[in-house]
């Protein structure tokens, strides 16, 4: 798995200010995506993290600066699950259909859609789930679902928002060695989240945000303390375990160190 | 049973109650075809609004010509639509705020200009709560017009329109035009509520959007299968409806509303806890404790 970046770019931010009605979110961000990249945007609640995976998306505009995106660029995107409704009334095949609302004019999917449909959640392991109605998925397989309906657009690029927020460890270990699998199988990925130790300390690629790009690297480059206390406001406390970085919070008064989440 | 065939023929021979059949029943499927999205999409409110808005142009148009009141009152409410929309973006009021404000607006204004001009089209309890009496063979046809096209948007757009209902950053991400696909939604609804008014009346309306809808919500999960239940129980409503109100000599409207209201209860009653928690933020996009509900007994295949 790498996380060089020396692939192809993707998308490219260039000295990017984007913002909601004249109020800029992220200032003067510089930021590229390689075909070969898996990178978490790290940083605080309201530092723009979502901001930044909607100026790649293309959703928003930057009002200064520049977005360039490779020719016939695919992108696909996976929301937060509690931005969904799960009342309404669709099935998991219906939910995984509709990413193609191009081309077929027809309400009802032709048998190529159908078998590619079937396909790509069993790609997945959810194809016995395809019947079932959207809330009776466990936390997993409904984001599962959603890279299904994702990857049935064949993107070069996935963007996720906060894949992990919500679920728990067993689910965000599954979900982690998805993204892994999928990237090996070649696609970029860029995702979001605020879990630094595990989440984050797990991904070849990071980039700290807080309404600037403030650090760019490895998570052995970046998950510093000053790095983190730029990231953040808080002093954070770094050690090692396994070779991998473990974020913990550090108390004025010197009291037990508590790992943070 | 030969009363009650009787009862039902009987009132067939009079031409006045054929058209009020015909267009009821068109109404309560039309309404609660539509009514699928708008619930679906938490815009009962608009709905609501919409059709107090007309009424403002309705008795404006009515000042200028007897003739024109429906297209007076079709480009008021469209005004009024995009008045709301252009408000809740450019000025951080709320939509429901807007809505309140805009329509509320114009429904003081209509009930203004009608009592004191007088109504020289239908009468003014006619307008707010319907009537079987009067009804043109104009009116049966822009009904059955509303309809068909209503029919042939939704066949051509079901995807789009289904994307940008349940998921609509997503669905802009993916290719659909969400504001087209939106606008036609709203052109839909407001041909839709135009040509039901005189037979359901203004402020009755609404429920139709959201009853048939509802109901249909909790009798299934599958979406294909909610759109033509919500239709056929419209239908139902209108036609039930049209002969109570025949019968007990009230206004259609409200005999329309209140079938509706007697299946929910029969709905509500015979599903219990399961059809409440089917329909419990069916436009809620941040329901984040229905995550947890997964006891529910699986739907049977479409």
């Amino acid at each position: 798995m790498t996380g060089t970046g020396v692939g192809p770019v993707l998308v490219e931010l260039d000295r990017a200010w984007v913002g909601y009605e004249g109020s800029p979110v992220l200032h003067d961000v510089t930021f590229r995506v390689h075909a070969d990249q898996l990178t978490g945007v790290v940083g605080p609640s309201g530092a723009g993290k979502t901001t930044l995976l909607r100026t790649l998306l293309g959703t928003l505009r930057p009002d200064r600066g520049r977005v360039a995106r490779a020719d016939g660029l695919r992108l696909a995107y996976v929301p937060q699950l509690e931005t969904v409704n799960w009342n309404f009334p669709i099935t998991v095949f219906e939910c995984v259909l509709m990413s193609r609302p191009q081309g077929r004019r027809l309400p009802w999917p032709s048998r190529q859609e159908r078998t590619d449909v079937n396909e790509v959640l069993d790609r997945l392991g959810i194809a016995d789930l395809a019947d079932r109605h959207i809330r009776q998925l466990s936390g997993g397989q409904q984001q599962r679902m959603f890279v299904a309906r994702a990857l049935l657009r064949r993107p070069q690029l996935l963007l996720l928002d906060e894949p992990t927020s919500g679920v728990d460890v067993s689910t965000r270990h599954e979900m982690l060695h998805l993204l892994e699998d999928l990237h090996d199988d070649g696609l970029a990925i860029v995702l979001t989240t605020h879990d630094l130790n595990g989440m984050a300390a797990h991904l070849p690629h990071l980039v700290c945000v807080n309404h600037r790009v403030v650090a760019d690297g490895t998570p052995q480059e970046v998950i510093r303390p000053d790095v983190l206390e730029a990231t953040f406001g808080a002093r954070l406390e770094v050690l090692q375990h396994l070779g991998m970085p473990v974020v913990v919070d550090e108390f004025a008064s010197g009291a037990r160190p508590r790992v943070v989440s | 049973m030969t009363d009650l065939w009787t009862n039902l023929v009987h009132p067939l021979s009079y031409g006045f109650f054929q058209r009020g059949l015909i267009v009821a029943t068109l109404a309560g499927a039309l309404l609660g075809f539509i009514g699928v999205y708008i619930t679906l999409r938490g815009m009962s409110y608009i709905g609501h609004g919409l059709s107090h808005a007309i009424f403002g142009g309705f008795a404006a148009a009515q000042l200028v010509s007897a003739s024109y009141f429906m297209v007076g009152a079709g480009v008021w409410g469209l005004a009024s639509a995009l008045g709301i929309s252009y408000v809740t973006r450019r000025h951080r009021i709320g939509a429901d705020a807007a809505i309140g404000v805009i329509t509320t607006a114009s429904f003081a204004l209509g009930v203004a200009l009608l009592s004191h001009y007088g109504s020289t089209g239908p009468s003014f309890d006619s307008a707010l709560f319907g009537s079987i009496l009067g009804i043109s063979s104009t009116q049966i046809w822009s009904v059955v017009g509303v309809a068909a096209l209503t029919a042939v948007v939704v066949f051509l757009r079901y995807r789009a329109l289904l994307f940008s209902t349940f998921d609509p950053e997503v669905a802009a991400v993916s290719g659909v035009n969400v504001a087209r696909t939106d606008a036609l939604l709203m052109l839909v609804l407001s041909l839709g509520i135009l040509a039901t008014l005189t037979v359901i009346g203004v402020t009755l309306v609404a429920a139709m959007l959201v009853i048939p809808a509802v109901v249909a919500r909790m009798l299934t999960d599958s979406f294909g299968r909610m759109l033509w239940l919500s239709t056929v129980l419209g239908a139902a409503c209108g036609l039930v409806g049209m002969y109570a109100s025949y019968y007990a000599q009230v206004p259609s409207g409200t005999m329309i509303v209140l079938t509706g209201a007697a299946l929910f209860v029969l709905v509500l009653t015979s599903k219990g806890a399961r059809g409440m928690r089917r329909t419990a933020g069916l436009d809620s996009h941040t329901d984040a404790d229905s995550l947890a509900v997964v006891d529910l007994p699986l739907p049977t295949r479409s």
